[in-house]
């Protein structure tokens, strides 16, 4: 409880110490906060695997852009809107995806991933092609990191209570044993597709200010695979089943690429992706369980010495 | 004895056949629908011809990523860029001023050495933690290799010799390009050498007990480990030879040269039940053949919609036989 | 002469929980030897700690050396065969593959091999090409004693072979491991449940009780032991 509202703290106060583009930096950080924490809720509480939850972000970042290009909706609203029209899509991914499971569920779900970004492809008139949708209005480093993380904060504490209680239970029940879920009165089909729908909704509002941190530009190139990877690479450095790491997935795949970037040596962006690689590969060797793990860990080794 | 056996034991024999019989019946049907096709129509056969070397070429990679999952229960989601790296192994060699069969053969070399030592350096330490690790592993492994490349040839577009030259072959008013017979041949010789492989030798025979009960196979004897590794270098040997057929399909050689093959390899491997090694071919050759046609004769399919659409029919097929046309359905352990 | 298989204080453990307590067992060649015990007692760990599926403690000694630090596929190869409990056949593999599979460590030709199995299990023939998973009970214990008859082992560990088998087929498969003992000299050390088939087949047996040997002796005398009688055999 403490760490929480200590983060909650530094967070508050970051924005004053930072310039423009770091403050932008540090938006993108909750952006991936707010996707990796609903992946967490579907993988990590209800078992139920999805590497394409960037289909997600790409539908709620058209949402905001259609609705501010179109309508010119306030933004906050078109966010909420993000968050409600991908929670019935994931409603509706959910259905199938019950008769779905592990690799079967996993490779549906990129499927997913790959195809959402085509569309805008194919329906150019309304979604504007491989151009994109300009929204109507652009924000401020310092309003994206505000709102941004206002919005993480207040997600978290949603995903929170809800995992806390009646259907967090049910979520876990289920990840561990659909068999025992089931004979104990936990209604399967009920609460999959929730979880899917809840997950999505977040990743919806991810979606959201990804979009206006790229100045408010949707375009079905930044929708691909690697997004749908990233938020999963996230969720296993953050550690799956626990909140705890979030923030640590957060920051590795939203600030990483950025800063090994501006490194000496690796300066080209294909450096950059050596080093997010190997950084990858070498957290999940030393750390299988992600950020979350380690805590547990470190009580462990300190017990014994 | 056994009458003895079969009297006393009651227990339902259960039975591992795969393919169950309305399967076996829609491939046949579609099988002669295709013969009706070719025959009646020119058009229509050369593009069958052209989707089977599509397709031979969607099953190799396919055929590699069975292999690593009945052996890790993982899907190698770097597969492709493994074979992608493999090309341009190959475009280096050549450049060196080796002829392209010798670059062939000395990448396929290079491409299983390459996949023991990926196996051995970084997925053994992970194996018996989690799958999401391995994945994510292999996820890792997808961007490091596709960095790797970019570094070093960069994302320009390269040019290779076409193996198989550009010739065509007319018959009976259908023209065959020599490069899909080529591809076709070289992806028969693999699947049917590394059938004799598991099928006929003991390597093959310790590699297939490793994967299936791995437990069991090290009381007899059978070095885990080791077998997991060559299951990795084979994959990689698969994938290398998928992706020198798919290079001159594609024209170019460039960075991106997999990613979307990855994809189809994907949903074959799938359609196919991803255990079932005939699975894959079968479900790479009718991929490959299926989007051709449809893409010739169904006018809303435009190739942005290829991919959505090849989903769409997997994720159709999934609901109804959930873990693919050739997979059995496994009884959930409570 | 020296033992074919000496325990001396072994102690083995599954993540934090101990299964064995300093066990202490020797097996002659020639030899088949009963371990006996309830459920938990340790058996089946003792069959693991010495084909080296479990991590163990202490000494184990075969044919005079030390096994204590190889894995499971170099004790397999040193001559030791071990059934599991639940057989351990490749449910997916034809019959002859699985007999292929026993002689697998081998680099010469498997020809006498199938040969002499086929004396002992005919019928073996008839399915060479049925998957393993089709057959009865009854006939995958017997395919797991041909499978590890095949490895031409010096000693055979044999896990619980009367698990889920009817009474008749029990005794069936105790003739063929007492025939092959009897014929071929082959060392057996068999675990299991069954109390009263066990100390027939057996010429010394051993009884396990949390962790530990408990009581040990020639079969006979055992089989006459009071808390054995009562606890074991239902007398």
């Amino acid at each position: 409880m403490g760490a929480v509202a200590g983060t909650a703290v530094v967070l508050a106060l970051l924005p004053f110490a930072l310039s423009g583009y770091h403050q932008a930096l540090a938006a993108k950080a909750g952006t991936f906060f707010i996707a990796i924490l609903g992946l967490n809720i579907l993988i990590g509480y209800s078992g139920q695997i999805s590497i394409g939850h960037g289909a997600f972000m790409a539908i709620g970042g058209y949402t905001t852009a259609v609705l501010s290009r179109d309508h010119h909706t306030n933004l906050v609203l078109t966010m909420l809107a993000a968050f409600a029209i991908c929670f019935v899509c994931g409603l509706l991914v959910g259905l199938p995806a019950l008769r779905l499971s592990g690799v079967y569920l996993a490779l549906a779900t990129f499927a997913l991933a790959v195809s959402v970004p085509q569309f805008p492809l194919k329906f150019s008139k309304y979604l504007g092609g491989s151009g994109g949708v300009q929204s109507a209005r652009t924000v401020s480093p310092l309003w994206l990191y505000g709102v941004g993380w206002s919005a993480a904060a207040i997600l978290f504490v949603l995903a929170w209570l809800i995992l806390r209680g009646r259907t967090g239970r049910a979520f876990r029940a289920i990840r561990d044993s659909e068999v025992a879920a089931t004979s104990s009165g936990v209604e399967l089909p009920v609460y999959k597709t929730l979880a899917f729908g809840i997950s999505a909704a977040f990743a919806g509002v991810a979606g959201s200010l990804f979009v206006l941190g790229t100045n408010g530009f949707a375009q079905p190139s930044e929708f691909g695979v690697i997004l749908s990877l990233q938020i999963l690479i996230g969720a296993a450095v953050a550690g799956l089943g626990s909140l705890g790491g979030v923030i640590v997935g957060a920051v590795f795949v939203g600030l990483l690429p950025e800063i090994s970037s501006s490194v000496p040596l690796i300066g080209s962006s294909h450096g950059q992706d050596v080093v997010f690689g190997l950084l990858v590969i070498l957290i999940m060797l030393l750390l299988p369980t992600g950020a979350a793990g380690l805590v547990p860990r470190l009580r462990r080794l300190r017990a014994r010495a | 004895m056994v009458e003895l056996a079969r009297r006393i034991d009651l227990r339902p024999h259960r039975t591992y056949a795969g393919v169950s019989l309305p399967v076996i019946l829609g491939l046949f049907a579609a099988c002669v629908f295709l013969a009706g096709g070719c025959l009646s129509s020119g058009i229509f056969a050369q593009q069958t011809v052209a989707g089977l070397a599509q397709g031979a070429v969607y099953a190799s990679l396919a055929l590699a990523l069975v292999l690593i999952y009945r052996a890790t229960e993982v899907i190698n989601f770097a597969q492709g860029e493994m074979a992608m790296a493999s090309v341009y192994i190959a475009y280096q060699l050549i450049q060196w001023g080796f002829s392209y069969w010798e670059a062939f053969v000395v990448t396929l070399a290079v491409a299983f050495v390459l996949g023991v030592v990926i196996q051995v350096a970084v997925i053994r330490p992970v194996q018996h933690t989690s799958v999401i690790a391995v994945v994510i592993v292999t996820v890792g492994l997808f961007i490091l290799i596709d960095g790797l490349v970019n570094w070093k040839w960069g994302g320009a577009i390269r040019f290779m010799p076409a193996p198989f030259g550009q010739k065509v072959y007319h018959a009976g008013g259908v023209a065959f390009a020599r490069q899909d017979l080529g591809t076709m041949a070289v992806t028969v010789v693999s699947v049917v050498l590394l059938w004799f492989l598991f099928q006929f030798t003991k390597l093959g025979l310790g590699m297939r007990a490793a994967a299936l009960r791995p437990a069991a196979a090290t009381l007899v004897g059978v070095r885990v480990e080791v077998m997991l590794a060559i299951g990795w270098g084979l994959a990689a040997v698969l994938g290398a030879v998928a992706g020198l057929m798919a290079e001159p399909a594609q024209f170019v050689l460039q960075p991106t040269l997999m990613q979307s093959v990855l994809l189809y390899a994907f949903a074959a491997a799938v359609l196919g039940g991803l255990e079932s090694p005939a699975g894959a071919v079968v479900g790479g050759l009718a991929l490959g053949v299926f989007l051709n046609l449809v893409g010739q004769y169904v006018h809303f399919i435009t190739s942005e919609l290829r991919q959505p659409f090849a989903f769409a029919v997997l994720l159709a097929v999934l609901l109804v036989k959930p873990t693919g046309l050739f997979g059995r359905s496994r009884v959930r352990k409570v | 002469m020296a033992p074919l298989l000496e325990l001396h204080g072994v102690t083995a453990r599954y993540g934090q929980v101990h299964a064995l307590h300093g066990v202490s067992l020797t097996v002659d060649e020639g030899q088949v030897v009963a371990v006996l015990g309830a459920n938990g007692a340790g058996k089946t760990t003792t069959l693991r700690a010495v084909s080296g599926t479990v991590r163990r403690d202490g000494e184990i000694r075969f044919d005079g050396r030390p096994l204590g630090r190889h894995g499971p596929e170099t004790v397999a190869r040193l001559g030791i065969a071990h059934v599991p409990e639940g057989r351990g056949t490749f449910a997916e593999l034809t019959v002859w593959d699985n007999l292929r599979l026993g002689g697998y460590t081998r680099r010469t030709s498997l020809k006498d091999d199938f040969a002499r199995v086929l004396e002992y299990f005919p019928w073996l023939e008839e399915r060479r090409s049925q998957q393993a998973g089709t057959l009865s009970g009854g006939e995958q214990q017997m395919l797991a004693l041909a499978r590890a008859f095949m490895q031409r082992p010096r000693l055979l560990l044999l896990d619980e072979p009367s698990l889920g088998l009817a009474p008749l087929l029990v005794t069936e498969v105790f003739r063929i491991v007492k025939e092959l003992n009897e014929t071929t000299g082959l060392t057996v050390l068999v675990v299991e449940q069954n109390a009263h088939i066990a100390l027939q087949a057996a010429q010394t047996a051993y009884v396990l009780e949390v962790g530990r040997v408990a009581l040990s002796g020639p079969s006979a005398e055992l089989r006459e032991h009071e808390s054995v009688r009562r606890s074991y055999l239902g007398y």
